[in-house]
């Protein structure tokens, strides 16, 4: 039982929660970038936290399937098409044997999840499935999606048909506030390159990709050119010599010399990744203290949001 | 010893200004203390050259109470010798047509081609980090002598197994990529090998050898020359 794909889109990717504990060999975290459209998938898909599900980025997926199952496409809104005829976002889908699932483009936002029942069922490496395609681990092979890939799941008797009611669903908007603890090299950063960084507005760059954002705006200087090589954490503000920060992401190298000034927000990081280049960021300061009460308040948000049951 | 805040769920230990020996040791010992203390409350570290990421479980345990069991553990003499770490030995096949940077290094030095190999691979390198890409480790340190500069323009296409210099660093290149370092040789072991456990020869804290070896034994030991 599995889907063939047909056509694997811009880029398409499989991805579970990530890749822990595996820093020391040079790899990275890897695992979906909006965390949380990810995990609403598997929530309504009734999976397992964490199940393998298939990131796709601006669109243009396409699958067969081999064996009847239940799907469910979360995150930016790409239109998905069973056999030419629409069906609903953030909703549990019957699939049939011979059916073609197809995944347009997205209207707002960059990446989707596209869920099956029981999630993908591939073999982890290295104790998870994510796909770094740049370390080549992961996934099939550590490669993106490409036709003629087959996707194998279990074979599950029931699922129920839940939705995420409209009103709860997340809008994609073209701006955002990023949240920051002040970190790592901060005190390197004098207060005016601090007031810049935290006062203006910065335009998400055309260099985006899974390793990091590029952000554009006023450089900020740093009163060292770089240090000795250090470990880098996930969401971690890097300034090059250029002023220009990056916010780096889950493909990121584990350690690199560049000052960083602190670290984004998980959950904030999450919706930057949905962000298109041109898209405005603004950056505020919090306490590691309001950082985690923020992180706990949208874990349970996310554990607690009411889904609804179709009846057709 | 110095510990700050670097994100969300994570802190940054920093022991040394310096990569030395004797920071590297004290990183080991750290890591040895930090993983005994933290136990499931550690999600991962990393360790580098002069310093430690920690990352932990802001499910357990906070900022707070991580910073002050870390500096109450690490101010106590270690019990437990820090691994000294193991000595492994890669065999090299240096030559022209594995290192291109081995005569403008020997040039730049004012040495022969025959002096640098000999100063490369007659010292122990200690394992300082590692990262780049899976498998990369930082070795150092290689005599001021034969130390040289990043190239200006990287190269494209270093071949997997490359042995190169990048100021007072070696390296070995566990995969075929784009790279700025000075080639000297080639390694025939692989560096990284995700169907093997463990997935990597050597760890932060070994100790590495280089020893020259033939072209024919290059060759006989799997050795790719493409």
């Amino acid at each position: 039982m599995s889907m063939r794909v047909t056509r694997p889109g811009i880029l398409s990717l499989l991805q579970d929660s990530g890749r822990l504990g595996q820093h020391r060999l040079g790899l990275s975290n890897g695992g979906p970038l909006d965390s949380e459209a990810f995990h609403l998938c598997n929530r309504l898909l009734q999976n397992p936290t964490g199940s393998t599900a298939i990131e796709i980025s601006a669109g243009g997926l396409q699958l067969l399937c081999t064996a009847d199952t239940w799907i469910c496409l979360t995150g930016a809104p790409m239109p998905l098409s069973v056999n030419d005829t629409e069906h609903d976002n953030w909703t549990v889908h019957r699939v049939r044997e011979g059916d073609a699932i197809t995944v347009g483009f997205s209207r707002a936002g960059v990446r989707a999840y596209l869920g099956v029942a029981g999630g993908f069922s591939i073999a982890p490496s290295f104790g998870s499935t994510a796909t770094v395609v740049r370390e080549g681990i992961g996934g099939l092979c550590g490669k993106a999606l490409s036709a003629g890939d087959s996707l194998p799941y279990p074979f599950l008797k029931a699922c129920k048909s839940l939705f995420l009611p409209v009103r709860e669903r997340p809008r994609y908007l073209n701006s955002l506030t990023v949240r920051v603890i002040p970190g790592y090299q901060q005190r390197t950063f004098n207060r005016i390159a601090k007031r810049r960084f935290f006062g203006a507005p910065y335009t998400v760059s055309e260099r985006c990709d899974r390793m990091g954002y590029r952000m554009q705006g006023p450089a900020i200087n740093c009163a060292i050119d770089g240090i000795l090589s250090e470990g880098i954490c996930p969401g971690a503000i890097q300034v090059p010599p250029d002023g220009q920060p990056i916010i780096l992401l889950n493909d990121r190298q584990t350690i690199g010399g560049y000052p960083k000034l602190g670290a984004a927000l998980s959950t904030d990081v999450a919706r930057l990744t949905q962000l298109t280049a041109g898209a405005k960021v603004h950056f505020a300061p919090i306490t590691t203290h309001t950082a985690r009460r923020a992180l706990r308040l949208s874990a349970l948000r996310l554990l607690k949001l009411p889904l609804e049951e179709r009846r057709d | 010893m110095k510990l700050q805040v670097a994100g969300e769920n994570s802190l940054i230990l920093y022991l040394g200004k310096d990569a030395d020996e004797a920071t590297s040791a004290r990183v080991q010992a750290a890591v040895a203390t930090i993983e005994m203390t933290l136990g499931d409350r550690l999600l991962d570290l990393v360790p580098s050259y002069a310093s430690i990421l920690i990352l932990f479980d802001l499910q357990s345990v906070d900022h707070m109470t991580v910073m002050k069991t870390l500096h109450k553990a690490l101010a106590e003499p270690t019990t437990r010798a820090a691994g000294k770490g193991r000595t492994i030995t890669l065999p090299v096949y240096y030559s022209r047509e594995t290192g291109i940077d081995l005569e403008p290094l020997a040039a730049r030095a004012s040495l022969s081609v025959e002096q640098v190999i000999e100063l490369h691979a007659n010292t122990g390198y200690r394992v300082f980090a590692i990262g780049f890409a899976p498998g990369f480790a930082y070795l150092g340190q290689v005599d001021p002598r034969i130390a040289a500069p990043r190239l200006r323009t990287p190269r494209q296409r270093v071949p997997r197994g490359s042995v190169a210099i990048a100021d007072r660093q070696t390296a070995v290149y566990p995969s075929e990529s784009p790279g700025g370092w000075n080639l000297v040789g080639r390694c025939p072991v692989s560096l990284f090998n995700p169907a093997q456990d463990p997935a990597m020869p050597i760890a932060v804290g070994d100790e590495v050898y280089f020893e020259p070896i033939s072209r024919a034994q290059f060759l006989s030991l799997g050795g790719d020359l493409g």
